[in-house]
């Protein structure tokens, strides 16, 4: 007798959990033949909200530990990947429709990424830090802290592009609510299990699959989110109308890209400084 | 059906019954046991009704003047009762339409500094008196307490009731002091706190009920927050059936008040679907319901600014406490 598959269900990954979309909503994904792959849950903005108080929750614990510490959880998750690398290899030929070396090259260079973001967490202080020379008794110096909540809007690199987009963002004390590829998504919610089993705390990295035309609006203007990163939307007015939510509270905004990224190639500090905030101290120097 | 206020008290009606322990404890044994998966179930049944857009608005307008805003920690100051109390009158700085909170609940030596601050906007001060947490004082003690909460301008006042004379079956003696303190509270309402999470079953919890109306209680309320589980929607739901039951027998509304552990607007409506249900739309109205809560405050205020600017709102733009 043939024995039945075992069909794994793709859902959400919110505050270190994986539930249903709380629509109940489901889209089909398809593979680069154009043939049933899966289907996905598709978020609604309640679920956003959920994330966004997941990621809120998670931040004070997570951009207390020190950087140190962040950059052993971040090398741990590069760890994992590594060896669920069969796994992604396999996802990534389906989805995308790649060879098995061109599926390589990009795991490969995804766990790269993400090893040498785990070694700029207690690097980047030191680099974008200062001692200020000031007219006056003072000793003043500036150092990095955390933006907060960021949103995300993942690029269409199932797993390198995605990688790269959040690495970045967690490794300097941020948490965050990404909004994966809307046509890939089954990669993102594999990484999601990998970042569950690897030391991450629950909602330091909240995962949604589904629309982000519909969703990012929700995020954009949602007073408790601190940053958004809108590397991943390619509609032009979609990116000016999130732009223009995202100054009522005055967001960081980090711009859609004007040329396509080439995500193999060694990225700069840009995506970490992009979520620092300087805080500058002013303190006495004594009698 | 008429209706009175319980201040007009229920003397005569249950004269039979409070004359001595046996005959309270036959009326109270002899009412109708819970069914406590049915309880169990419609209130869990209740809790699904989806409330969307202008009712939504309607319901959280509601249960912030429903609000009963309160501190009781050993480590209250004058300073955080005074900004409390301005809370209370202005929930919603940024927003002059948002309505006041009911009352602010607070122990009875911080009456008077709430008192103070809130002079005649209209909010009433609520103190919890008798000993509270525990109730465990002598009468007298109970006593000066409530007149001391009274003096200093209480308007209504939070008693406990001694849960470990309850549980030994000495219904008398908690009947007597709840008509005690009652009389101590001369103007002032009567909340009577049951403590249900040390109440053990629905039963006791209908028991309860019953005899804190009998005994005149303005408010019959589940618990003083300091013990979990606190207020719960079954135990809430066997109280409001109390009172719809005892409006029937007696003509006399009593109100009800769920305190702690409801902390989201998801979790208030719930309530409000089941006032509504099961007591009557009449016990719509922050005489006759009333929530004690602080954090609850914060969550009906970022949801109805979310209704009004139809973006999601934050904790950072409202205070902590």
């Amino acid at each position: 007798m043939a024995r039945i598959d075992v069909k794994k269900t793709y859902k959400l990954y919110i505050g270190g959990e994986f539930p249903r979309s709380e629509s109940g909503r489901t889209y089909v994904v398809n593979d680069a033949q154009g043939n049933l792959l899966a289907n996905a849950a598709q978020a609604s903005r309640k679920d956003a909200r959920d994330a966004v108080v997941a990621a809120r929750k998670a931040f004070g614990g997570w951009s207390s530990r020190t950087a140190y510490n962040r950059g052993q959880v971040v090398y741990r998750i590069a760890e994992v990947l590594e060896g669920r690398r069969d796994q992604f290899v396999a996802e990534l030929r389906a989805s995308e429709g790649v060879t098995a070396a061109k599926a390589n090259t990009f795991v490969d260079a995804a766990i790269d990424r993400l090893v040498w973001y785990a070694g700029w967490a207690d690097k980047i202080t030191q680099v974008v830090s200062s001692a200020n020379p000031v007219a006056g008794p003072f000793f003043n110096i500036s150092a990095p802290e955390p933006t907060g909540v960021v949103a995300v809007v993942a690029p269409s690199g199932p797993l390198l592009g995605l990688v790269s987009v959040v690495a970045p963002a967690i490794v300097t004390g941020n948490t965050c609510v990404v909004i994966a590829s809307e046509a890939h998504p089954l990669t993102a919610i594999t990484l999601g299990e990998v970042m569950a089993t690897s030391d991450l705390p629950g909602g330091v990295v909240n995962l949604l699959t589904g629309s982000a035309a519909e969703i990012a609006p929700w995020l954009a203007s949602h007073m408790d989110v601190n940053g958004i990163d809108l590397t991943g939307v390619t509609d032009p007015d979609l990116a000016t109308s999130l732009e223009v939510a995202a100054a009522d509270n005055l967001k960081r905004v980090r711009r859609a890209p004007e040329a396509p990224v080439d995500w193999l190639a060694t990225p700069g500090i840009d995506r970490l400084t992009d979520w620092l905030e300087t805080k500058t101290v002013w303190h006495p120097i004594g009698v | 059906m008429t209706t009175t206020s319980a201040s007009t008290a229920s003397a005569g009606v249950f004269d039979d019954i409070t004359a001595s322990e046996s005959s309270l404890r036959r009326f109270l044994h002899g009412l109708p046991g819970v069914d406590q998966v049915g309880a169990e179930a419609r209130a869990a049944g209740l809790g699904t009704r989806s409330i969307k857009t202008t009712a939504k608005s309607f319901a959280i307008d509601l249960a912030i003047r429903m609000v009963d805003l309160t501190t009781l920690e050993g480590a209250d100051t004058h300073g955080k009762v005074r900004a409390l109390a301005s809370k209370a009158m202005r929930p919603d700085p940024a927003d002059p339409t948002c309505p006041m909170t009911a009352a602010v609940c607070v122990y009875p030596d911080m009456v008077a500094t709430a008192k103070q601050t809130l002079g005649t906007s209209g909010v009433h001060v609520a103190a919890v008196a008798t000993a509270f947490p525990s109730g465990r004082a002598a009468l007298d003690i109970k006593l000066a307490d409530t007149r001391d909460a009274v003096e200093a301008g209480a308007d209504e006042i939070d008693m406990v009731i001694d849960r470990g004379a309850f549980l030994s079956g000495r219904y008398l003696d908690v009947h007597d002091e709840i008509v005690a303190v009652k009389q101590a509270c001369g103007p002032a309402h009567l909340k009577v706190i049951f403590e249900t999470g040390e109440l053990q079953t629905y039963d006791n919890v209908r028991r309860a009920s019953w005899l804190a109306m009998m005994a005149g209680a303005h408010f019959i309320k589940t618990s003083t927050g300091k013990v979990q589980p606190a207020a719960t929607l079954p135990v809430t739901l066997v109280m409001l059936e109390a009172v719809r039951d005892f409006r029937e027998q007696t003509g006399q509304m009593v109100g009800v008040k769920p305190a702690g552990g409801i902390r989201t607007t998801k979790d208030a409506i719930k309530y409000l679907v089941m006032v509504n249900e099961i007591a009557g739309p009449d016990w719509l109205d922050p005489d006759w319901f009333r929530f004690g809560a602080s954090t609850l405050l914060n969550d009906l205020l970022m949801q109805r600014t979310k209704m009004v600017t139809g973006r999601y709102s934050g904790p950072d733009y409202f205070t902590l406490d």
